[in-house]
């Protein structure tokens, strides 16, 4: 809300007609019947969701690639940088809310409807229903086994921070021009990223083959299935993007002045971080 | 309000550089926001009439009692998109086509802040439309579990339901990036010396009306996928023998819900605000209180939902704190209703079209409001949910409230947008039988409700009968109308008088000192507010 960048408002990037936006609209017309058309197992579907998403690709590149090529030649701004800055934090924003409402049902199952189905009003229905958590809820009798958060999960959380650690390490490397620091920095970073997804997958394996413990193994297997692989999805996206940067880095692009590119993504890195804990308290810890 | 500064500010360079690609191209490739505006303007007229043609086969079936025209499954179907359409197809988009168009102009900013991302914003729309309308040809037909689509009829439902869910994924994700446009347009671009409280109240109505949406869409994403893998992935959150609940859906759902429908009239307040000053010239009485009440209004709207949820079962203290919550959004409603009438209060008032919907806004949208305050009240809502006594109330405020607004919107600015003057005989006999044909519709649905008839049933008990058909004739001359519209706004844009920079004498606002129509580029050098 500044009114100091006035002198340079007369020349706030506007950019020209671009084939991007309508691409990325193409692919995701092509993914949105691809993927109703797949949920249902109809073959035609598989190949349009992988065309929709093989367009999607296409337009990231595109489309990313035309924006750094712009911040490299010195297109944008302070107006416009500040313009990046709350875009991107409003984006994270919803994003929170997003994961709000997965917690917000965690929440709801365990505190409300799960001890409400034990409850001598559904004795009839449910007689030896406990209502304790972990549980699959009263109609489903197989046995499984919870994921305890000490071992992987643990590792996974040391993983995390130590990888919030050293993107900021990386940070300090970019602000001082440190070049060699910030690659390396940044190199950590995304491979301590794609260790905990493979971590994370290797996990699941676990769960599935050794725990009994599924997608639909009732509330607990709901959430902890959709509230880590949403996370999942998002450390993986983060990754892709440090890896981009790191790339970025390579080809020289950043300065110690201008690299909104760098700090968005490290947000960005830092939410999926902050994610992380909610997940290793609600979900693995307080069993 | 925003001073008009006291120098030319359309420069002859503003001119130089407006070339573009010509025909299709130019509207699928642009980061122009007028262009984008009336995209945005276009689509929602388009699926306004969609929305309508399902809401006219509704009420042909519901012209006499028994089963005549549609078979019930269809009429589901059809109660469920005309919803669904009308909602995200029509209102939003046309509150956003608004914004694209006025806020850049209003606070002197050059475009949106993102103007590629901007065209996506649009140009993800067409495709969700397309997903929800083939539905209706996938096998099982679509979605057809009304457009809230509860659990668990939702899970049951065949492929249409998977298509609306993805529908809804892509639409949620055009009005978050609609969204954060505009939060950071307003935010980071107005003209030097336009401070937030000097900002035009439309303006203001579309930042808090946009911080709602960052806030609930993802919950909309969120409650939707949830939906999505119980019905394909074997998840349970809704079902109550894996330890859900389908009342769970409700609550995520009615999160969003709620202020979802803030969503859809906070900016139609905008246009309001900024038409009854120029026709009453007068400036806003209560500027502030009017920032204020919005915000207000905005803020009570997330700690309401469950008065959506009153005979689902909850318990007494949870009935209470929503009812007298949702009874509190009466006062903020109430300052702004006391402003607009204040600033007409001895006003130097003429009537043109803008002005007539305007003041059909405030004493329908009023009476919309009360009946939504006895809505509120649990012992009533309880003999009221799930009738036409519902219908009546969200239609006084979504017809008469919202589109009243757009059409008094569309009416104030078409001068700007197209150059010309619109027939103002056509625009005031558009007015007048909107007006009654609207009140024909939906006014009797009050005694229907109160008297116990549901709402998304396609047939009716005998004594409904009458009251029936004066609805149904109503629902005809109401869309006949629309046309006139359409007539109305083609005829503008192919000719008429020309008009003038600043047509309505009383209008204060940046836009206004543009010429008609605005040069493709405005406000490149932002101008200096005093």
């Amino acid at each position: 809300m500044s009114q100091e960048a006035n002198q340079e408002a007369s020349h706030y990037y506007v950019p020209a007609p671009s084939p991007w936006p309508i691409t990325g609209s193409l692919a995701l017309l092509f993914m949105g019947f691809g993927a109703a058309l797949s949920v249902n197992r109809i073959p035609l579907g598989y190949g349009l969701l992988a065309t929709g998403f093989a367009i999607l690709i296409y337009m990231l590149f595109g489309w990313f690639g035309t924006v750094a090529r712009e911040s490299e030649s010195g297109k944008f701004n302070k107006k416009v940088d500040k313009s990046f800055r709350w875009g991107m934090s409003w984006f994270i924003f919803t994003e929170v809310m997003f994961f709000g409402a997965f917690f917000g049902a965690l929440y709801y199952m365990r505190m409300h409807s799960v001890p409400d189905l034990a409850d001598v009003e559904q004795k009839a229905l449910w007689p030896d229903f406990t209502g304790e958590w972990p549980t699959a809820g009263p109609g489903i009798t197989e046995k499984f086994m919870p994921m305890g958060p000490w071992g992987l999960p643990a590792l996974n959380t040391l993983i995390l921070l130590t990888s919030g650690v050293t993107v900021t390490w990386a940070h300090w490397a970019l602000k001082l021009n440190k070049r060699g620091q910030l690659k390396l920095g940044l190199f950590l970073t995304f491979a301590l990223g794609f260790l905990f997804v493979g971590l994370q997958a290797y996990e699941y394996g676990h769960a599935y083959s050794e725990m009994n413990l599924k997608l639909s193994t009732g509330a607990y297997g709901a959430s902890f299935f959709m509230l880590t692989g949403f996370h999942g999805f998002h450390v993986t996206v983060g990754s892709i993007m440090l890896f981009v940067i790191w790339c970025r880095v390579l080809k020289g692009h950043f300065t110690p002045e201008n690299h909104f590119g760098f700090e968005g993504v490290a947000w960005y890195w830092h939410f999926v971080d902050v994610v992380w804990l909610g997940l290793f308290i609600f979900v693995y810890w307080l069993i | 309000m925003a001073a008009i500064p006291d120098h030319d500010v359309v420069h002859g360079a503003d001119h130089a550089h407006d070339h573009h690609p010509t025909g299709l191209m130019r509207w699928l490739t642009t980061t122009n926001h007028k262009d984008i505006g009336t995209l945005y303007l276009w689509f929602s007229f388009i699926m306004f009439l969609t929305g309508g043609v399902m809401a006219l086969t509704i009420r042909a079936e519901l012209f006499q009692p028994g089963l005549q025209i549609v078979n019930p499954e269809f009429f589901n179907q059809l109660t469920t998109m005309h919803g669904l359409v009308m909602v995200f197809g029509a209102i939003m988009p046309a509150f956003v086509g608004f914004a694209n168009w006025q806020i850049p102009m209003m606070i002197g900013a050059p475009d949106m802040a993102f103007a590629r991302m901007n065209n996506w914003s649009f140009w993800l729309l067409p495709p969700a439309a397309l997903l929800l309308i083939t539905s209706f040809f996938a096998p099982g037909g679509a979605a057809a579990g009304g457009w809230t689509f509860y659990p668990p009829l939702s899970v049951q439902m065949g492929i249409g339901m998977d298509m609306m869910i993805f529908a809804i994924h892509i639409l949620g994700a055009s009005s978050i990036m609609g969204s954060i446009n505009i939060i950071t347009t307003i935010l980071n671009m107005r003209a030097p010396g336009m401070t937030l409280m000097k900002m035009p109240m439309f303006v203001w109505t579309w930042l808090i009306t946009a911080y709602l949406l960052v806030l609930v869409m993802p919950v909309l994403a969120g409650v939707v996928t949830m939906l999505l893998t119980d019905r394909n992935f074997g998840t349970n959150f809704f079902n109550a023998a894996g330890g859900g609940d389908p009342v769970l859906f409700q609550h995520v759902f009615w999160f969003f819900g709620h202020p979802e429908v803030y969503i859809m009239i906070l900016p139609s307040f905008g246009i309001i605000s900024e038409v009854i000053p120029a026709f009453s010239r007068k400036p806003l009485f209560g500027y502030s209180s009017m920032v204020y009440a919005t915000a207000s209004i905005a803020i009570l709207s997330c700690i309401v939902w469950a008065h959506h949820m009153f005979t689902a079962g909850m318990p007494v203290v949870g009935q209470l704190f929503f009812m007298y919550g949702t009874m509190l959004i009466a006062v903020p409603t109430g300052v702004k209703v006391f402003n607009w009438t204040a600033t007409m209060w001895r006003g130097s008032m003429t009537f043109e079209t803008p002005m007539l919907f305007s003041i059909g806004f405030i004493f329908l949208f009023v009476i919309g409001g009360f009946s939504g305050v006895v809505c509120a009240i649990v012992p009533i809502d309880v003999q009221v949910q799930d009738t036409y006594y519902v219908i009546a109330h969200f239609h006084y405020v979504l017809v008469s409230g919202s589109l009243f607004a757009i059409f008094a919107g569309a009416y104030y600015w078409l001068p700007k947008w197209t150059g010309h003057m619109y027939d103002e005989t056509l625009g005031k006999w558009h007015f007048w039988l909107s007006m009654f044909f609207f009140n024909l519709t939906f006014f009797v649905q009050h005694f229907l409700g109160l008297a116990g008839m549901p709402r998304r049933i396609p047939d009716y008990a005998l004594q409904f009968a009458d009251f029936n058909m004066i609805s149904s004739i109503g629902a005809f001359g109401f869309g006949m109308t629309q046309l006139l519209f359409l007539y109305v706004v083609l005829k503008c844009i192919r000719g008429g008088a020309k008009a003038p920079q600043k047509p309505w004498e009383g209008a204060k606002t940046l836009e206004w000192t543009l010429p008609s129509p605005p040069p493709y580029h405005t406000f490149e050098t932002p101008p200096v507010v005093k």
